[in-house]
């Protein structure tokens, strides 16, 4: 078996627990979407047209909601996403430095990820932790009252060990 | 109705069990706020000592009790005593708090920060609680948010029970109407009249639904509540959906809130089990299933009708109204839609009646308010106040005032479809109408207060390039609208600004507030409009003179080299992108202001202070 059919097979083996999952409801289509990017870390198109099938939704229904949405992403992520936030809170507290400090540190600029796919650097509009600003999120992980220097201790985390 | 008795008697049990001399209790503070502070270190350091000493007490994971500012919290309570509560506490501190305090019954100076002896009215002799009023606030940093049997030993679903045993449908509204509820979401419709509304309306099947979206940036009341009391929110959801006639209903929960998400999940399953949702509940005949959808990132999707589009699967485009929601939402069919915190509020006014939530507040305000204090105050956080007190009270008692002795300059209450409010103003009490006056709103609860440090400018600018950038583009004055009002700022704050453009701005921003589809649109002027109405001088400034007055706007900065501080190291000479620094070594060094990109490279290198802007 060829690489490329291997990689489909694995795709479907992984596809469709999630699909059988939501059914065939067409209001599944924003949380397959979630799920599917949750499995794969973004929407590779080939399992984005098999979702549109199994939904029997045109192709262009599903990358037309998909695309509204600024959770979804096209393209493969980071094995880390962060998140860094620039709420009102975190801008008038510095927000801004602490994503030059972020940026200059991976060298990629916020929407790019790092060519070893370790990190995404994303802005975010308030991850709701104002009281606690400058703020950004690793994952699922919030980290607090942030400086370019605690910037560098949190990526020296989260560095290749 | 066995069903019905059989929880009752487990409900009283725990009731009975919690009140009756409870044993030695430890908290730590652990919603997202207390996480990122490192409350995760300084619960495996209790649970450490504990098990190392053989000490057995209950340790319960709590969600935010507000003061952010002194995050992480742990609190002891031993049997007969106050509860003394400890802030910025690290691991390294814990030992010494369980020997002294958890065994030796002295608390520790070093960290504490107050004591409760009234859960009702916490920690009065602290500034920041004491023109507090909780209501929605009351169980979350008392509560273990993911224990079902936590709320109920506090008299949880108790509003429940009153409704499904003892009240019509219709009285439920009524009481609902009189109470005074308006929408915590931030329009401030009155909640009685909505679900009146959904009632009397024709339809095989109704929906409750709850909006958890909270997308202004700045505000965090929601994501507090669904993350420290989400049986709370169940509950009123539940008493709506009796109230309306629904048996299905969604929470639509921002994906950016895991945390919030997870404990709703546990709460409706537990719910569930405990036989609160599903068909025929506890044999009374009413039936009602919750599920949750997770929002996809899309400020819009908190318009109601986006909302529920999003729901549908669809893109979260607003439409017109009417059809209101209350008349055809969900597949066309009746759907009543409130705020989480809207929600939240519901069964204290079941348990205790009408007139005690209507007790507090103003005329046309009833009740009390959750927001999120951020900003340059003194004690950022989460509180709940009474209608009625004055913004000055809320930043200056409740908040401490501006961080390090700076000047106050505007408070921005309202997010993005808010305002921004002057010194003058202050004195404006919290009440929906009275801050409409102003030209800002209530809104859902973010207050952003502001020093002599930030550029209003500058805010304008900020709010209108989130609205701009979060249009969805269905409607034109909207989309391009906000678009030219952006260039215009931009073009101020980059010192290319004229006179005629304040005019311009000005006449657009009512243009744009006038005809756009939705609330986005209709509310997106306003930080523009609070700013040129109040901060003038401000704009003035920078259009004439050129100048920023708080030094903020990248573009209208001239940086300096201090000639008596510089020693000629040619270090800024080298950081500098555009060539713009020229000087021998050892000579004081010259920034060329037509080169100059003002990017501040040259300060950030200079080790002798002698470049400032
Ligand atoms: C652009 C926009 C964003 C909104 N975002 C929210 C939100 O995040 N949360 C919310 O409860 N209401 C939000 N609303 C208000 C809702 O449309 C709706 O009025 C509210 O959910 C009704 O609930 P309430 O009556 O309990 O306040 C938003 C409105 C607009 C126009």
């Amino acid at each position: 078996m060829s690489a490329v059919a291997l990689k489909e097979q694995e795709l479907k083996q992984r596809l469709e627990p999630i699909l059988v999952r939501h059914g065939r409801a067409p209001s599944g289509l924003i949380p397959i979407m979630q799920d599917i990017q949750a499995e794969f870390g973004y929407l590779p198109r080939e399992a984005v047209e098999e979702a549109a099938r199994w939904l029997k939704i045109p192709l262009s229904k599903a990358y037309g909601v998909i695309t509204f949405y600024a959770q979804f992403h096209l393209k493969p992520r980071g094995k880390y996403v962060l998140r860094v936030c620039l709420g009102t809170a975190c801008h008038v507290r510095g927000g801004e430095k602490v994503l030059e400090a972020v940026s200059q540190e991976l060298g990629i600029a916020p929407g790019d990820t790092t060519p070893d796919l370790r990190f995404t650097l994303e802005r975010v509009a308030c991850l709701g932790c104002c009281g606690l600003a400058p703020t950004m999120m690793v994952n699922d992980q919030t980290f607090a009252r942030l400086n370019p220097q605690k910037v560098k201790e949190v990526l020296a985390q989260f560095a290749e060990s | 109705m066995p069903a019905l008795e059989e929880f009752s008697r487990r409900r009283h049990e725990l009731m009975t069990r919690r009140a009756s001399a409870p044993g030695l209790e430890i908290y730590v503070g652990m919603g997202t706020c207390g996480l990122a502070a490192g409350a995760q270190a300084v619960w495996d350091a209790v649970e450490n000592e504990l098990r190392e000493r053989g000490i057995s007490a209950r340790l319960v994971r709590t969600g935010c009790i507000g003061m952010c500012e002194s995050e992480p919290l742990l609190d002891v309570v031993r049997p007969g005593e106050p509860r003394i509560t400890y802030g910025g506490v690290s691991a390294e501190a814990v030992p010494e708090i369980v020997e002294k305090h958890v065994l030796g019954g002295h608390p520790v100076e070093e960290h504490l920060i107050g004591q409760i002896t009234d859960p009702a009215r916490p920690y009065q002799e602290l500034p920041f609680y004491s023109k507090q009023r909780r209501l929605v606030l009351a169980r979350t940093g008392f509560i273990d948010p993911r224990s079902i049997e936590d709320y109920l030993s506090v008299g949880g679903y108790g509003a429940l029970l009153k409704v499904l045993t003892s009240m019509s449908p219709e009285q439920v509204i009524a009481e609902v109407t009189r109470s005074g509820l308006r929408g915590r979401g931030g329009a401030g419709f009155p909640t009685g009249r909505k679900w009146e509304a959904t009632r009397a309306a024709n339809g095989r099947k109704k929906y409750v639904v709850c909006n958890g979206d909270e997308g202004d940036p700045g505000a965090f009341m929601d994501r507090s509540v669904l993350e420290g009391d989400p049986h709370a929110v169940l509950e009123g959801m539940m008493i709506a959906a009796y109230a309306i006639g629904a048996d299905e209903g969604y929470l639509y929960i921002r994906a950016e809130y895991p945390m919030a998400v997870r404990h709703v999940r546990m709460a409706i399953e537990q719910a569930r089990e405990s036989g609160l949702l599903g068909k025929d509940i506890l044999g009374t005949g009413f039936s009602l299933d919750l599920h949750i959808k997770e929002g996809a990132g899309a400020f819009v999707c908190g318009e109601e009708t986006a909302l529920l589009a999003s729901i549908q699967g669809e893109r979260g485009m607003p439409r017109p109204r009417p059809p209101f929601p209350a008349q055809s939402g969900l597949w066309g069919c009746p759907t009543n839609i409130n705020n989480v915190e809207t929600y939240a509020n519901v069964p204290a006014i079941i348990t205790n009646g009408a007139d005690w939530f209507a007790a507090v507040g103003t005329e046309r305000s009833k009740g009390s308010k959750v927001f999120s204090l951020a900003g340059k105050v003194a004690r950022t956080g989460l509180v709940e106040v009474p209608m009625g007190l004055t913004l000055r009270e809320l930043i200056f008692d409740v908040g401490g005032g501006i961080k390090e002795g700076k000047r106050f300059k505007a408070v921005q209450i309202g997010g993005p479809s808010g305002g921004c409010l002057p010194e003058s103003l202050l004195d404006t009490p919290i009440d929906y109408d009275q801050l409409t006056a102003t030209g800002a709103i209530m809104g859902s609860g973010g207050v952003v207060v502001l020093d002599e440090d930030s550029c209003m400018v500058d805010i304008a600018r900020f709010f209108l390039n989130f609205t701009q950038s979060e249009s969805c583009g269905k409607c034109t004055p909207c989309r391009e609208g906000t678009k030219r009002m952006l260039e215009i700022l931009t073009r101020i704050s980059e010192g290319k600004g004229e006179p005629e453009d304040l005019d311009r701005l000005e006449r657009l921003a009512r243009v744009v507030k006038d005809t756009s589809l939705c609330g986005l649109g209709q509310t997106a002027p306003n930080p523009v409009l609070t700013t040129l109405r109040y901060f003038r001088d401000e704009y003035l400034a920078h259009v004439v003179d050129k100048r920023c007055p708080a030094r903020v706007c990248a573009g209208l900065r001239e940086y300096r080299i201090d000639p008596q501080l510089c020693r000629g190291c040619l270090l800024c000479k080298r950081s500098c992108p555009s060539g713009a620094i020229s000087g021998e070594r050892r000579q004081p060094h010259v920034i060329d202001q037509t080169l100059c990109i003002r990017c501040g490279a040259c300060e950030a290198t200079c080790p002798f202070g002698a470049i400032s802007h």
